[in-house]
C-alpha cells in the first residue's frame, strides 16, 4: 500500500509538469489549430534561462557578449550573493524565467510563424519542425551541449507521511505551483477580456477579426502565455531533478503534447487531465510491469483513445457535416 | 528543369568547396571523428580535448619524425550513419592516414569497416562493445572492454563488499548498459550471489522514483548502476531520498567531473570501477592532470585520459613505423608494448585490445577518489571472446588492495 | 512501335545506364564520399517518394514513417543473416546467389513493412488531418520501442554483422523502381481517385469512390516502400539500431517532400538529394552547421511555402478543406483571409471536434 501511495505521489509530480507543458500545446493548438513542435524547446531554453538568472553566465560568458564581468549577468542571483536559497529566490528566478521565454515565444511567433500563417497548415508544421530543430541545435552551440546542473533554490527535506511513503518538499512546491499557474491561466481565459478574445480567436478567427478583435495581438498573446508556462515548467523540473541539457525538451514536448491530445487538444482542463494521466500511468507502468515499455504504453493509450474517442477525454465529439 | 539543374549545381559545388585538399604528406593527418553534439555530445568533447592536447604536445617538440600532426575533427551528431560517412570522407577525401574514434561502440562499429576496407588504422579510446574490434585487424581499441570490467564490477561487490543479493538499474536503451548488466548478473549469481531484481531507466529519463520504489521493496545489500555518470547522479540521489542506503556499484560511465555536481554527498561511499583516477600520486597522471586543468579549467574525466592515451599511442605508432602508409602504421600499433600512458600501461593483445589495470574507485566526500583496488587482467583469454562467462574467469588474475 | 515495345526498350535503357553508373562508382572513379553521399541520396528519395503518395497524392498527414521503414530494414536484416547467407552460397555463392538472396530479403522487407503498414492503416486512416499524423507518429514510436526490446536483433546494442550490400545498381534500381511504381499509380484511375480524396474526400465518396479502400491502399504500398528503403539501408553500412528511426527521422523524409513539393515527384526526388547534400556541405561551418541548416529551412518555408518545385495544388486543397471544415482538424486562419465570403455563408461551421480553446 505504502509502495502505491508512494507510486502515485511520484506519478502526480511527474503529471503536473507535462500538464504545464500540454497547457502551452493546447493553447496555440486552439487558437493556431498549429501543432508547435518548438513549445518542449521552449520549455528547455525555459529551465537554461533559470539556470542562468541563478548561476550567472560567468566572468567569460559575460565579456563575450560585452556586459561588465562583475555584473548581474555574470554572476546571477545566487552567485552574486543577491539572494540566498529559499522560496522566494525560487519564485522571482520562475518569473523572471517566464517572462524572458513569454518574449522568446512572441518573438517566435512574430518572426517564423507570422510570414506562413497566410500559407497552409502543413508550412506552419514544417516550420515549427524548423524551430524545433533551431533552438536544439543553437542550444547545444549556445549553451554547450553537455548536461549541466541546475543549483539548489530552496533546501529540500523529506517529509513522512502515512503509511510509509514520504513526499519530497521539492515535489510540494512543484504541485502547488503548477496548481497555482493553472487557476491562474482559468482565470485569465474565462474571466478577462483577453480571455474572452483568445477563446473568440480559437471559436473562428475571421469572425474574431469582423468583430474588432486584433487578432495578431492575440495570438501574440496566446504565444506569450504558453511559453511562459513552458519555462515555469521547466524551472518546475530543473528544481525537481537538477539536470538540463539542451535536448531535453524532444521527449517531455512530445509526451506534453500526447497528453493534450488525450485530453483532448484545445481543452484547457483537457490538458490538466491528460497531463496527470500519462504521468501517473507512466509511473504505474514503470513501478508494477517493465519500464523498457513506458513510452510505449503511453503512445498505446493515446492511440486507442483516438481510435475510440477521437476528441480526447474532454473534447466534444461533433457530427461531420456535409 | 532549368532549377533542377541549377540546385544541383550548387549543392555538388558545395561539397566541393569545402572539400580541403588532399594529397602531399609534408603533414601527418588524422581523422577524428566523435560526438560533440547529440544525445553523447559530453563524452565527444571531453575525448577531444584529450586529443587535441596530446597533438599539441608532440607537435610543440617538433611532430612525428619532422611532421606536424594536422588533426581533423568531426561532428557525427551522435548519430551511427553520419559516423560511417565521416569515416569515408577521411578514407577517400581528406586521405588521413590514422583515425580516432570513436566513444559509443554502435558508431564505432558503424564505422569500423569503412576504415578496415581503406586500410586504415582505426584506433578507439573508449568503444568497449567486444565486436568492435572483431571488425577487422586495423581495428584498435586502447580501453579495457565490457565483460572484463562487468567481470571485475561483480567480483567487487561479491568477496569485497560480501555482497549476496543485488539489484541491477539498467539503463535498457543504451547497449553499454546492456551489455555489462549482462555480465553482472551472470558472474554475481556464478559467485553465489543472488539479483533480487532488475529494475531498467532510459537514457535520458529524469524521473527514476518509480524504479527506486519498487527496488527498495526488493531490499538487496548493494545496487549495481552500469549506467551513465548523468543518470547516476540523479538516480543516486533520489535512492538516497528513498531512504536507500545501501551503496551503488558500477562502471566507467560513472566518471565525470559532473557525476558530484549531480548526485552530492548521495554517492559517498559508492564505488565504480575505471580507467584512472585523476587523483593519483603518480607523477605522469598528474602532469597530465595539471595541463590539463590549465588548458581548459576543469579536471579531466575518464574520457579526456582514455582519448589522450589513445593519440599518443597512435602517435607512437606512426613514429616507431617511420612510414604514412596504413598497413606499416598498423603493424606498429600491433606491436606496441608497455606503452606507459596516464591511464596506465597498454600492450595490445592478439585482438587488438588493450591489456590494462582497472581501477576500482570508491568516491570519497567532498567528489574525490580513493583507489580501492586495481585489477590487473592478465593472460589474452579475457579479452578475447564475447561470450562473458568465459571472459570472467580469468579475471580475479592478481588484486591488490590498497 | 508498340507501347510495351517502347517501354521495355526504355527499362532496358534504364537498367543498362544503371549498371554503366554502378561499374564507374565501383572502379572507384569517383570519389567514394560522393559516391557515398549519392547513395544515401537514393535510399532518400525511395523514402521521399514513398511518402509522397500518401502525403503529397491522397492527403493523408502520415508522421510514421521511419517506423515502416525499421520494420523493413529489421526484417530482411533477420532474414539475409539467418537464411540470405545460406541461400546465397547454395546457389553458389557468387554473384548469382546474391542477386537471388538480396531479391528475396527486400521482397521480405517490403512486404513485412506493407503488413505493419496495413495493420497500422485500417484502424488509423479513419482519423483525419492531425489526428491521424499523431496516431503514426505514436506507432512509430511503439516500433522504435520494441526494436530496443528485441534480444534477436541486437536490441539497443544494435544489429551488426548483416550483409553489406553497396551497390549503386541495386540503391538506384529500388529508387526508379519507386518512382515509376508511384508516377504509374498516380497516372491510372486509382490515382485520380487519391487525388480526388486529397480534393476533397466527401465528394470523392459521393462520386463512388471507396475512400476507406483506396486510403488504405495507398498507405499499404506508401509503408512497403518505405520498408523496402530500410531494406537498402540495413545492407548498406551492415549495422542497424532503433536511435536511427526516432520520430525525427520521419520529420527528415516530411521535410524532404515538403520542400521539394508535395505532390510532385521531381520534387520529392530533389528535395532528397538536398537534404542528403546539406549537412555535408555545411560541414565546414563545425558547430554552426545544423544551426544553419534549420535557418535555412525556416527561411524556405517563410519564402517559398509550395517547396522548390511544387505547385500549389495540393497546398490549395489543405487550405480548402481547412475552409470548408470538412475535416475534424479542418478550420484555421489559413484559410481564412482569402475569402471572407465563405466564412460568411457559413457561419455555422466551426472546427467540430474539441478543438477550440474551452
Amino acid at each position: 500500500m505504502s509502495t502505491f501511495l508512494q507510486q502515485l505521489i511520484n506519478g502526480i509530480s511527474l503529471g503536473a509538469i507535462y500538464s504545464l507543458i500540454a497547457l502551452g500545446y493546447t493553447m496555440v493548438y486552439g487558437v493556431l489549430k498549429l501543432i508547435n513542435f518548438a513549445h518542449g524547446d521552449v520549455y528547455m531554453v525555459g529551465a537554461f534561462m533559470g539556470f542562468y538568472l541563478a548561476n550567472g553566465i560567468g566572468a567569460r560568458g559575460a565579456q563575450a557578449i560585452g556586459m561588465n564581468p562583475d555584473g548581474f549577468i555574470a554572476r546571477g542571483l545566487l552567485g552574486g550573493g543577491a539572494m540566498e536559497p529559499s522560496l522566494i529566490t525560487a519564485l522571482v528566478v520562475m518569473l523572471l524565467a517566464m517572462a524572458i521565454c513569454a518574449a522568446i515565444g512572441v518573438i517566435i511567433e512574430r518572426l517564423a510563424y507570422r510570414p506562413v500563417r497566410k500559407y497552409s497548415r502543413l508550412t506552419a508544421l514544417i516550420t515549427a519542425i524548423g524551430v524545433s530543430l533551431l533552438l536544439e541545435n543553437g542550444g547545444q552551440v549556445v549553451f554547450g551541449a553537455e548536461p549541466k546542473f541546475f543549483p539548489e533554490l530552496f533546501g529540500k527535506r523529506n517529509i513522512e507521511l502515512f503509511g510509509g511513503a514520504s513526499i519530497n518538499s521539492a515535489d510540494i512546491v512543484v504541485l502547488v505551483i503548477a496548481l497555482g499557474l493553472m487557476v491562474a491561466l482559468q482565470l485569465i481565459v474565462y474571466r478577462t477580456k483577453t480571455g474572452r478574445a483568445m477563446r473568440a480567436v480559437s471559436f473562428n478567427l475571421q469572425s474574431a477579426k469582423l468583430m474588432g478583435i486584433n487578432t495578431d495581438h492575440i495570438i501574440a498573446f496566446t504565444f506569450a502565455l504558453g511559453s511562459a508556462l513552458a519555462a515555469a515548467a521547466g524551472v518546475l523540473v530543473a528544481i525537481r531533478i537538477p539536470r538540463i541539457d539542451p535536448l531535453m525538451g524532444i521527449l517531455v514536448g512530445l509526451k506534453a503534447f500526447v497528453a493534450a491530445v488525450l485530453g483532448g487538444i484545445g481543452n484547457i482542463p483537457g490538458a490538466m487531465l491528460g497531463g496527470l494521466l500519462i504521468g501517473i500511468t507512466e509511473t504505474m507502468v514503470v513501478g508494477y510491469l517493465s519500464p523498457t515499455y513506458k513510452d510505449a504504453v503511453a503512445f498505446a493509450i493515446l492511440i486507442l483513445i483516438l481510435l475510440f474517442r477521437p476528441s480526447g477525454l474532454l473534447g466534444t465529439v461533433a457530427q461531420e457535416k456535409v | 528543369m532549368k532549377r533542377i539543374l541549377g540546385v544541383l549545381i550548387v549543392s555538388i559545388s558545395l561539397l566541393n568547396a569545402c572539400n580541403p585538399s588532399g594529397g602531399g604528406s609534408d603533414k601527418v593527418r588524422v581523422g577524428v571523428f566523435m560526438s560533440t553534439t547529440g544525445s553523447t555530445a559530453n563524452f565527444g568533447i571531453s575525448s577531444v580535448n584529450g586529443i587535441k592536447m596530446a597533438a599539441d604536445e608532440v607537435n610543440a617538440a617538433g611532430g612525428i619524425n619532422g611532421k606536424q600532426i594536422e588533426l581533423n575533427v568531426q561532428d557525427d551528431r551522435s548519430d551511427a550513419s553520419e559516423a560511417a560517412t565521416i569515416v569515408t570522407k577521411f578514407v577517400t577525401q581528406d586521405q588521413v592516414h590514422a583515425i580516432l574514434g570513436e566513444v559509443a561502440s554502435s558508431r564505432s562499429i558503424a564505422a569500423a569497416p569503412i576504415a578496415q576496407n581503406a586500410k586504415i588504422p582505426m584506433l578507439t579510446p573508449s568503444s568497449t562493445n567486444p565486436e568492435v574490434t572483431k571488425k577487422g585487424d586495423f581495428i584498435f581499441r586502447s580501453c579495457f572492454i565490457d565483460p572484463v570490467q562487468g567481470a571485475a564490477i561483480a567480483q567487487f561487490a561479491a568477496r569485497s563488499l560480501n555482497a549476496k543479493t543485488a539489484a541491477i538499474m539498467v539503463d535498457r536503451k543504451n547497449d553499454y548498459s546492456t551489455g555489462l548488466e549482462k555480465v553482472i548478473n551472470e558472474t554475481f549469481t556464478r559467485m553465489g550471489g543472488k539479483i533480487v531484481a532488475v529494475q531498467s531507466y532510459q537514457e535520458g529519463d529524469q524521473d527514476f522514483n518509480a524504479q527506486l520504489t519498487s527496488l527498495k521493496g526488493a531490499n538487496p545489500e548493494v545496487i549495481f548502476v552500469p549506467g551513465y555518470y548523468n543518470d547516476v547522479g540523479l538516480i543516486a540521489k533520489q535512492a538516497r531520498d528513498k531512504g536507500i542506503t545501501v551503496p551503488l556499484v558500477g562502471g566507467d560511465g560513472w566518471d565525470s567531473t559532473q557525476l558530484y555536481a549531480i548526485g552530492g554527498t548521495a554517492l559517498n561511499g559508492s564505488y565504480f570501477t575505471n580507467h584512472y583516477s585523476p587523483y593519483d600520486s603518480d607523477p605522469n597522471v598528474q602532469k597530465f592532470v595539471n595541463d590539463y586543468k590549465t588548458r581548459y579549467g576543469s579536471i579531466p574525466d575518464a574520457l579526456a585520459a582514455t582519448a589522450y592515451d589513445a593519440a599518443k599511442i597512435m602517435f607512437d605508432a606512426i613514429k616507431r613505423s617511420k612510414s604514412l602508409d596504413g598497413a606499416d602504421i598498423r603493424d606498429a600499433l600491433a606491436a606496441t608494448k608497455d606503452f606507459p600512458g596516464v591511464t596506465g600501461t597498454v600492450t595490445f593483445n592478439e585482438n587488438r585490445d588493450a591489456v590494462k589495470p582497472i581501477v576500482m574507485i570508491e568516491i570519497k566526500d567532498g567528489g574525490t577518489y580513493a583507489v580501492k583496488e586495481r585489477v590487473q587482467v592478465e593472460g589474452t583469454a579475457a579479452a578475447n571472446t564475447a561470450a562473458p562467462a568465459d571472459a570472467a574467469a580469468p579475471v580475479p588474475a592478481k588484486t591488490t588492495s590498497q | 512501335m508498340p507501347r510495351y515495345l517502347r517501354n521495355l526498350i526504355i527499362a532496358l535503357i534504364v537498367i543498362a545506364a544503371l549498371i554503366g553508373l554502378d561499374f564507374v562508382f565501383q572502379g572507384r572513379m569517383l570519389n567514394p564520399y560522393f559516391v557515398r553521399i549519392l547513395m544515401l541520396s537514393g535510399i532518400a528519395i525511395t523514402l521521399a517518394v514513398s511518402l509522397n503518395l500518401i502525403n503529397g497524392f491522397t492527403g493523408q498527414f502520415s508522421i510514421g514513417h521511419a517506423g515502416f521503414m525499421a520494420v523493413g530494414a529489421y526484417s530482411s536484416a533477420y532474414f539475409s543473416v539467418n537464411y540470405g547467407m545460406n541461400l546465397a552460397n547454395s546457389l553458389g555463392g557468387g554473384r548469382l546467389g546474391w542477386v537471388v538472396a538480396l531479391t528475396v530479403s527486400t521482397l521480405i522487407g517490403a512486404a513485412v513493412a506493407g503488413l505493419a503498414g496495413l495493420a497500422v492503416g485500417i484502424p488509423s486512416l479513419r482519423l483525419r488531418g492531425d489526428y491521424l499524423a499523431i496516431v503514426t507518429l505514436g506507432f512509430g514510436q511503439i516500433i522504435v520501442v520494441f526494436l530496443n526490446n528485441i534480444e534477436a536483433v541486437g536490441g539497443a546494442r544494435g544489429y551488426s554483422g548483416i550483409p553489406i550490400v553497396k551497390s549503386f545498381f541495386w540503391i538506384f534500381l529500388v529508387a526508379v523502381l519507386t518512382i515509376v511504381i508511384v508516377y504509374n499509380i498516380v497516372n491510372s484511375a486509382f490515382g485520380r481517385a487519391l487525388i480526388s480524396i486529397r480534393e476533397d474526400e466527401l465528394a470523392a465518396e459521393a462520386m463512388g469512390v471507396n475512400t476507406t479502400r483506396y486510403k488504405v491502399l495507398a498507405f499499404v504500398i506508401s509503408s512497403a516502400m518505405a520498408g523496402a528503403g530500410g531494406v537498402l539501408l540495413a545492407h548498406f553500412d551492415g549495422y542497424l539500431n532503433p536511435k536511427s528511426f526516432e520520430f525525427i527521422k520521419s520529420f527528415e523524409i516530411l521535410i524532404m517532400i515538403i520542400l521539394g513539393g508535395l505532390g510532385s515527384i521531381v520534387g520529392s526526388v530533389l528535395g532528397a538529394i538536398v537534404l542528403t547534400v546539406l549537412p555535408e556541405a555545411l560541414r565546414g561551418f563545425a558547430e554552426y552547421r545544423m544551426v544553419i541548416y534549420s535557418l535555412l529551412l525556416i527561411i524556405l518555408m517563410i519564402t517559398r511555402p509550395q517547396g522548390l518545385l511544387g505547385s500549389a495544388a495540393p497546398l490549395k486543397a489543405w487550405r480548402k478543406r481547412a475552409k470548408r471544415g470538412t475535416e475534424p482538424a479542418g478550420g484555421g486562419p489559413a484559410a481564412a483571409p482569402t475569402n471572407p465570403s465563405t466564412v460568411a455563408t457559413q457561419p455555422e461551421r466551426p472546427a467540430p471536434g474539441g478543438e477550440n480553446l474551452r
